[in-house]
């Protein structure tokens, strides 16, 4: 993560890249997909053309050519915005690209014999879907694809980041693996299974750059209320012309212009893309790669989230918590026992059985030696293993497979066996029964261990009006018991692929929308019907295609953070909005008196601010105008800070700040404005 | 100001809140269908109704029917009055024998009485015959609040529906807005005025003798019915040419009263029906703060520039004590003037009982200020209602933003659609006002109209655009609005204001009633708080005083400073 970070957005090598493509968008084609500010850029063309006309005419063109200037450099902070905010993308694509340019594939000629490892070497960009590559130590892979033989170590850094390597195998969860990343050791044979030029690494650059941004439907929606607003200023400043006549004034093209260009809304107008791509960018360095920017404003408004509890809300593995020993046998002589049966348990509850006796009774690991000891593996079909060592034969297990290999029925073990059994199953967790020979030692308590933390941040998802809900294979009386102690507000036991997306549907239904996250293939689709899913890099393709988000660090958590972004690109577009409609009030009281001082002074009532001259006060108005884009443009970049507060308070300090502040601001900002430009004689 | 004056006002407010809730509830049940005490008299009546227009009262229309419905109506109703006002010379029941009406005011006052406006470029006692008047005006003041009522009934619905196509029955809502609730308060607040003094009687006029022994005639006729009406549909259109400052429209403190509670009984109600329907009586009463708060400060911005007086006045010896007294009638004073302007333009009734064109400058602004505003406080009987929640659900986008969440307003989503409508919306006030202004103020057959230059002039021009595209139907009388100009713009104007809004108005619940009602979270805009109600107060404010801030200027608010510096034009 801290790789891409470090990138910083006021960077020279990103600001004069930026500073020149902010110039290339002031072509009024691309201009004409924001039209608050094509409309600036119209009115700046003619203030311009009239300026031009006066100077030709010998008139004293001073005013117009200011206002003109001032006009332009207000098209031109809007746009010098987006290119910011799109440089640092545009930087890392380069990189990308970099590492993506000469990639070549050994396409293997006789796929269907598997010995022959005969292959002719191309371009990767002559690959097609299906076609089967080998590739080997050093060799970076050609393109997105599925490993259908072989287990190699990759290097994802090129789009992760994380330099560790991770494996990739054939078969299972980590199947997929991604072009431009470079095997380490061993070999693959990869069955490509995407277009070049469609592959991740591509999709990756062209979302960076920008390309293939549409906008969102909220963004579509706040467009729609600016360009109507623009057009009820425009009514409101076209008719003034007629009022101000019967009022005996004629005002000029270029005080109307600078009155228009002042009440639009060019602050929110100007930087409303900026946010949009500044808040993609912020996913793609919490290593999240969005297929669209729908997705992400759908992640600011999940009502639900959908969480594995496996990985998730737990440490993957159950641990021993417990020892539980019948009567008649100690605490310290079950806790040997099972010590015993686990040593050569290399799995992770083994492992844990080992640490828990260790830590608890202080029992040494003891040598195993000798020919008479022979360790019994766990298998599936008797659900059981240990150890026979110096005639002892100590077995640990699913409780039904101990009680078997001990000869009992459940009603034949001795009841504080049973109770100790369903007490553990009760809380959620899982009992291994312990015995030796024909004899019941207990029970060995192994617990699903909530992660620390977990139930603070779920606590700070239900602040922001977010349900969790846990999903698990578990039956529903262990699903319970984690639920409640992780601090989930409901859970899905024993669910299939299909429960799950059952369960989205149903709660889609009721108008809430879902996020989750998942790796597998039975996860797709269900990833595919939550408005938010988010596939692990890690996954399987189909799970990364069924999403709309990639994680790349493949932690699952993360759907905290993206939600947290989509919220704030919301927060930032309203707040900047709220502002800019406030600023029109200061506007008025700086160019209304101005406009009339000659035939009704008794205007200049409404000149509160004190602003020296007509001119000073209109020219202030559009500078202050012009130069309040580019202070905000680290706001709009950086975005609102979100709080998980509840809605009435983050509203009321919103309101406090953007509002009471946008109301306030331009009074003081104009006013000073006013000062340097007499100041300075410029009028 | 005073102590007396305020006291007033506050009994007037407290008396219509006390009959918010009842009233409330009562529409509830009737446009959700359910029975209701009146039920058994005019059941029979509605299904009658229904059997002989051919309607199947349970069969639901979409946006696109109930629009057309609306329209259609309409269209019907205003070529019938049309022809009534172009016969009435060869109709019966035309004592004074009064002639027919120019094309011009005919078209003027048949899209006036349409559109719930009420306008009147005539003087009632003066031109119209009994027949026009109850036949043609009268039927149109109950059935043009009873269209407000029923678009705003199908926009309820469309927050109450989750997926759902219909928003209900027009003509059903027509039936029975007017059968279940205008009909019966008509005749209960009728009954009242003829106790209060004021008459009803098919008799043109009267003779009567002065003290100094001369013949009058005194204008008379079925005055009691049509003023009840008038204020319960927000219509405004008085049976005399002054209005509710004539002694027998308005004939005394009483009356006065029962004038203003009629006239906001039925669109305060119908706010609390709209929280009673959706599920939320604290909505209902957050949307109702809103009217209040701004109505209070509105009542009190006149009365205190009406008390403060006019300082060219007192400089030539007129008594200060009474403030400004120009315009009002004794009887009632600054309070219950000021009172009674700001509620008819808060509302869009627009019957007045003193001229608004004698107000002080800022005290001529406020009313003028308050139609600009939307006609939403609470506006006219269910267009205020739909004007309110075309401003809420625009709160809801801009706010509703700042806590991370796509705006929602209950529940629905607010998206692309419904904002290019409420924008569209939105337009036709400034589009309409300021277009027609400015078009009249540079144009000689605009000015000539005007009675005082200056910027009062422009004033005059400017209060009687927002009057007809506000549908409110007050005047700054000065202007001689009888002309072929302003009779045909000003009935343009009417039409825009009503029809222009309707549309967006009904496609806004036609895209709302197919949406999920996503439920509530913390995470939730809250919008029945006091911060929402601040917050739709600030928003209605800001959208009003942008785009009509310049216009003011140049009219009353230079005129005030003209005033205070001793100037008049």
């Amino acid at each position: 993560m801290s790789t891409t970070k470090s990138i910083s957005m006021l960077n020279p090598a990103i600001l004069v890249p930026a500073l020149r493509d902010a110039f290339v968008k002031l072509d009024p084609r691309q201009l004409i997909r924001n039209p608050v500010i094509f409309v600036t850029e119209v009115v700046a063309a003619l203030v311009t053309a009239i300026f031009v006309q006066d100077v030709l005419g010998g008139l004293g063109a001073a005013f117009s050519g200011q206002i003109a200037l001032w006009l332009w450099f207000t098209v031109l902070f809007a746009t010098f915005a987006e290119s910011v905010a799109e440089g640092r993308g545009k930087a890392q694509a380069e990189s990308l690209k970099r590492g993506k340019s000469d990639l070549f594939a050994k396409k293997l000629l006789f796929p269907e014999q598997k010995d022959n490892r005969a292959c002719e070497v191309i371009s990767a960009t002559a690959l097609k879907v299906g076609d089967i590559v080998l590739v080997e130590v050093n060799d970076l892979l050609p393109g997105d694809g599925e490993v259908i033989e072989g287990v190699a170590s990759v290097n994802e850094s090129a789009i992760t980041g994380e330099s560790a390597p991770v494996i990739r195998e054939a078969g299972g969860d980590r199947s997929a693996v991604t072009g431009g990343t470079q095997v380490i050791s061993d070999w693959l044979k990869v069955r490509i299974t995407t277009k070049p030029g469609e592959t991740f690494v591509d999709r990756m650059i062209a979302l960076i750059e920008g390309a293939k941004r549409q906008k969102t439907p909220n963004e579509i929606a706040l467009s729609i209320l600016l360009s109507g607003l623009t057009l009820v200023f425009l009514i409101a400043v076209v008719t003034l012309y007629g009022l101000a006549l019967y009022s005996g004034t004629e005002l000029s093209v270029a005080v109307l212009a600078a009155l228009l260009v002042t009440l639009i809304p060019t602050t929110i107008g100007g930087l409303l893309s900026a946010i949009g791509i500044a808040g993609m960018d912020r996913l793609i360095r919490f290593h999240v790669i969005a297929t669209s920017g729908r997705a992400v404003e759908a992640a600011g408004d999940v009502d639900t989230l959908l969480l594995d509890k496996t990985g998730t809300i737990t440490f993957g593995n159950r641990m021993a918590s417990e020892f539980l020993p019948v009567s008649g046998v100690s605490e310290k002589e079950l806790a040997e026992a099972v010590l015993l049966a686990s040593l050569s348990d290399e799995t992770a509850e083994g492992r844990s059985i080992v640490a828990l006796a260790k830590a608890d009774f202080g029992l040494s690991e003891p040598r195993i030696v000798g020919n008479g000891t022979t360790s019994i593996p766990f298998s599936a079909q008797t659900r059981i293993s240990g150890i026979d060592i110096e005639g002892r034969r100590i077995r640990k297990g699913a409780v039904d497979a101990v009680l078997r290999f001990v000869g009992l029925d459940k009603a034949q073990a001795s009841p504080e066996f049973n109770k100790a059994v369903d007490a553990i199953a009760r809380t959620g967790g899982t009992p291994l029964a312990v015995a030796e020979a024909d004899r019941l030692l207990g029970v060995v308590h192994l617990k699903d261990v909530v992660k620390p933390g977990i139930k603070e941040r779920f606590a700070a998802l239900r602040a922001m009006g977010i349900r969790t809900v846990m999903v698990t294979g578990d039956n529903p009386v262990t699903a319970a018991a984690i639920a409640s102690e992780a601090g989930v507000d409901d859970f899905l036991a024993e669910a299939t692929p299909e429960q799950k997306l059952d369960f989205i549907r149903r709660e889609q239904t009721g108008g809430r929308l879902i996020a989750m996250c998942g790796d597998g293939t039975n996860d797709a689709p269900a990833l595919a019907q939550a408005d938010v899913g988010v596939a692990m890099q890690s996954g399987t393709q189909a799970a990364r295609e069924a999403g709309n988000m990639v994680d790349l660090d493949s932690s699952p958590t993360k759907l905290i953070e993206i939600v947290e972004i989509g919220k704030q690109i919301l927060m930032t577009r309203g707040s900047l909005t709220t502002f800019s409609i406030a600023n029109d009030v200061a506007k008025y009281f700086a160019i209304i008196p101005a406009l009339f001082l000659v035939t009704y002074p008794q205007l200049g009532a409404l000149n509160i601010m004190g602003l020296t001259s007509p001119q000073s006060a209109i020219l202030s108005a559009v500078i202050f105008n012009a130069l309040i884009i580019v202070a905000l443009i680290p706001l709009a970049l950086r975005g609102v800070k979100y709080r998980p507060v509840g809605a009435a308070a983050l509203l009321s300090r919103n309101l406090l700040v953007y509002g009471l502040g946008g109301l306030v601001a331009p009074f003081i900002g104009i006013k000073l404005v006013d000062m340097a430009v007499t100041g300075l004689g410029i009028i | 100001m005073s102590l007396i004056g305020w006291l007033q006002i506050g009994f007037v407010l407290i008396a219509v809140l006390l009959l918010v809730k009842p009233l409330g509830l009562y529409m509830a049940k009737v446009f959700s269908g359910e029975r209701t005490f009146l039920s058994p008299v005019f059941d029979p009546v509605e299904r009658g109704f229904y059997a002989l227009a051919g309607v199947r009262p349970d069969k639901e229309q979409s946006w696109l029917g109930y629009t057309m419905g609306v329209l259609l109506f309409s269209l019907a109703g205003f070529l019938s009055l049309y022809a009534i006002l172009r016969l009435q010379n060869v109709l019966p029941l035309n004592p004074q024998g009064f002639p027919a009406l120019a094309p011009d005011l005919a078209f003027n006052t048949a899209a006036s009485f349409v559109t719930n406006t009420n306008w009147q470029s005539y003087g009632g006692e003066t031109t119209m015959s009994h027949l026009s008047q109850m036949l043609g005006l009268t039927v149109q003041n109950f059935v043009s609040a009873a269209t407000g009522i029923a678009v705003a009934m199908a926009l309820t619905r469309a927050f109450i529906c989750s997926g759902a196509n219909e928003l209900g029955n027009f003509w059903v809502d027509l039936t029975r807005a007017t059968l279940y609730v205008l009909l019966p308060l008509a005749i209960v607040v009728a009954l009242a005025f003829v106790a209060l003094g004021l008459p009803q009687s098919l008799d043109a006029s009267f003779a009567a003798t002065t003290l100094e022994g001369v013949q009058q005639t005194i204008a008379t006729g079925p005055v009691a019915s049509q003023e009840a009406i008038k204020q319960l549909g927000t219509n405004g259109g008085g049976f005399f040419n002054v209005n509710a400052a004539h002694p027998f429209e308005n004939p005394n403190a009483f009356s006065n009263y029962l004038n203003i509670i009629a006239m906001l009984s039925v669109s305060a109600s119908l706010v609390y029906a709209f929280g009673q329907m959706v599920g939320s009586r604290r909505q209902g009463w957050a949307l109702l703060s809103v009217t209040v708060i701004m109505l209070v400060v509105g009542t009190g911005a006149i009365y205190w520039a009406e008390t403060f007086g006019n300082p060219l006045l007192t400089a030539v010896g007129v008594d200060p004590g009474l403030g400004n007294m120009e315009g009002k009638e004794v009887r009632f004073g600054p309070a219950m003037s000021a009172l009674y302007s700001a509620v008819t333009t808060g509302l869009s009734d627009g019957g007045v009982n003193a001229m608004h064109s004698s107000l002080t400058p800022l005290g001529g602004l406020v009313p003028m200020f308050l139609i600009q505003l939307g006609e939403v406080l609470p506006g006219g009987v269910g267009s205020g209602l739909y004007g309110l929640l075309v401003f809420a659900i625009l709160a809801v986008f801009v706010a509703g933003l700042m806590v991370g969440r796509t705006p929602e307003l209950l529940g629905k989503k607010i998206e692309a659609r419904e904002m290019k409508f409420a924008m569209l919306a939105i337009l036709i006030l400034p589009l309409t006002i300021l277009g027609f202004t400015a078009i009249s103020a540079v144009a000689e057959f605009g000015t000539s109209s005007i009675l005082t230059p200056g910027p009062h002039g422009l004033s005059e021009i400017l209060y009687a655009y927002t009057s007809a595209a506000g549908n409110n139907g007050s005047a700054f009388g000065g202007l001689s609005a009888n002309t072929p100009w302003y009779n045909t713009t000003l009935g343009i104007a009417m039409l825009l204001g009503r029809f222009a809004y309707i549309v967006p108005v009904l496609a806004i619940a036609g895209a709302l009633v197919t949406k999920p009602r996503v439920p509530a979270s913390s995470g939730t805009f809250p919008t029945d708080r006091p911060l929402f109600v601040g917050l739709l107060i600030g928003i209605i404010l800001i959208m009003g005083g942008l785009q009509f801030f310049p216009a003011l200027a140049l009219g009353p608010i230079v005129e005030h400073f003209a005033m205070l510096a001793g100037q008049s034009f």
